[in-house]
């Protein structure tokens, strides 16, 4: 099974590797979106918080443009039949879940680094506690964005309904994220942080869980 | 009809008692309200404000009780449960955010603060709105039930960390959250007896007419699905 889950996640890679397309597209988008703060802000100063939550901000919108591209380009290409029969849900699951983190991990780093270039506000004090929410919210981000992106591919209208059926999904982990985040940039300790930081650990356990329960009924025709 | 007619009276009584009984600072009479620090006044849109909150969980709980039993039995009926469920929910939902944000008005000062409990409404205002957007994308029936089963679980698993975990954790302005000193649980200690009473008995009654609205409601939406068949086979 996760053998096939692997080859999965290698005909990904290597259609990703010959288009570029999601890459591309997805350093395009980080550039605009993190540009468009930067005019809005002109020369003022951000409040430190602010700069906290509008890190969020670009990591959820180009989740949005990068990460619906999973299973709708299975079904464009006609393949999903043919992998309907080669491989059971869950192994088709776990290699585009495992696909789509490498995707995200990928842009977050990118994002993270341009952001903290750019933004003088934007210093990490306790960096520990950052990496830790940076990884969890990271899987979050992920595993969420690949069940929608399911969802939304057995749907009619693609494009636009991504966005919206993700977002309430995806709240309480961008809520919880972007208090971390301002922690971190204030410098408190990992204890004065541990409920935010379980609360991270549950949603993925239970985003998890429920995928891997919810896909079979979503890939089954 | 007995049903409705005591549904009537009960709702009837509920509505004149919430609104007109008085608020006073020490109740002797059995129609008179203890008067709550912090809340004065304000405090009698707990009869009708908790009963919509209350429903619009409840709607959601049990939309996706149905969206369960849909995926396991794949009985169309199931989805018709569901949907009314959730259009139900919806309507509750709506009317929670605003008389919320009319009586934040009054007693925090503003229509919209983002106080916890305020951001977990709102978001459960969304679930419901990306529910019905899925639900409309999609033609085929079968289809539409079943993905949008699988949206309302999905959304449903989230839900608690917004009723009962962010809440509790984040400090807010509502009566009930985490540091909220002077007027904590007000059901168990700041409302006195027929204050209680008349909560509960606003509560019974908003309950009753959901599963009232509902039965009608999945009710109509089987029958035409069922008149829609005859008349497509004859």
């Amino acid at each position: 099974m996760n053998s096939k889950a692997f080859a999965l996640f290698k005909k990904d890679l290597n259609s990703e590797l010959r288009t570029r397309y999601a890459v591309n597209s997805l350093a395009m988008f980080i550039v605009v979106a993190i540009s468009v703060i930067l005019f809005s802000i002109g020369n003022e100063r951000i409040p430190q918080a602010l700069a906290g939550g509008l890190f969020w901000v670009v990591i959820f919108f180009s989740a949005m443009s990068g990460l619906a591209r999973a299973f709708v380009s299975e079904e464009e290409r006609g393949t999903s039949l043919t992998l309907q029969l080669i491989a059971a849900p869950s192994t088709i699951f776990s290699g585009k879940l495992f696909f789509n983190l490498i995707l995200v991990f990928l842009m977050n780093i990118v994002i993270a680094l341009l952001y903290s270039a750019l933004f003088e506000e934007f210093v990490i004090r306790s960096f520990a506690l950052f990496l830790l929410t940076f990884v969890l919210s990271n899987i979050g981000l992920a595993v969420a964005s690949t069940i929608i992106a399911a969802i939304i591919s057995k749907a009619g209208s693609k494009g636009t309904l991504y966005p919206v059926l993700s977002f309430p999904i995806l709240l309480p982990l961008i809520l919880t994220s972007v208090e971390l985040t301002s922690n971190c940039i204030v410098g408190t300790t990992f204890e004065e942080s541990q409920i935010e930081l379980a609360v991270i650990v549950c949603y993925d356990v239970i985003m998890l869980t429920a995928s891997y329960m919810l896909f079979d009924f979503i890939w089954k025709d | 009809m007995v049903w409705k007619t005591f549904l009537f009276i009960l709702l009837c009584f509920v509505s004149v008692a919430g609104i007109a009984f008085p608020i006073v600072e020490n109740p002797v009479h059995w129609y008179q309200f203890p008067l709550i620090p912090g809340l004065e006044e304000n405090a009698k849109i707990i009869f009708f404000h908790v009963p919509t909150a209350w429903l619009t969980v409840i709607a959601f709980l049990m939309s996706t009780i149905y969206s369960f039993k849909y995926l396991k039995n794949k009985n169309l009926d199931d989805d018709a449960k569901s949907y009314t469920a959730a259009q139900l929910g919806i309507i509750f939902c709506i009317l929670a955010t605003v008389t919320g944000s009319i009586w934040s008005k009054f007693a925090w000062g503003a229509y919209w603060s983002w106080d916890p409990r305020q951001t977990s409404i709102f978001a459960l205002l969304l679930i419901y709105g990306a529910w019905f957007a899925l639900r409309s994308s999609i033609e085929s029936e079968e289809k539409r039930a079943t993905l949008s089963a699988v949206y309302s679980i999905i959304a449903f698993v989230t839900v608690p960390f917004f009723i009962f975990i962010m809440p509790r954790i984040m400090s807010g302005l509502h009566p009930g959250s985490a540091d909220d000193t002077n007027s904590g649980p007000i059901v168990d200690f700041k409302m006195n007896a027929n204050m209680q009473l008349i909560f509960f008995l606003s509560m019974i009654g908003f309950t009753i007419l959901y599963f009232w609205m509902w039965r009608v409601g999945y009710k109509s939406l089987i029958y035409r699905d069922r008149i829609l068949k005859q008349s497509s086979r004859g």
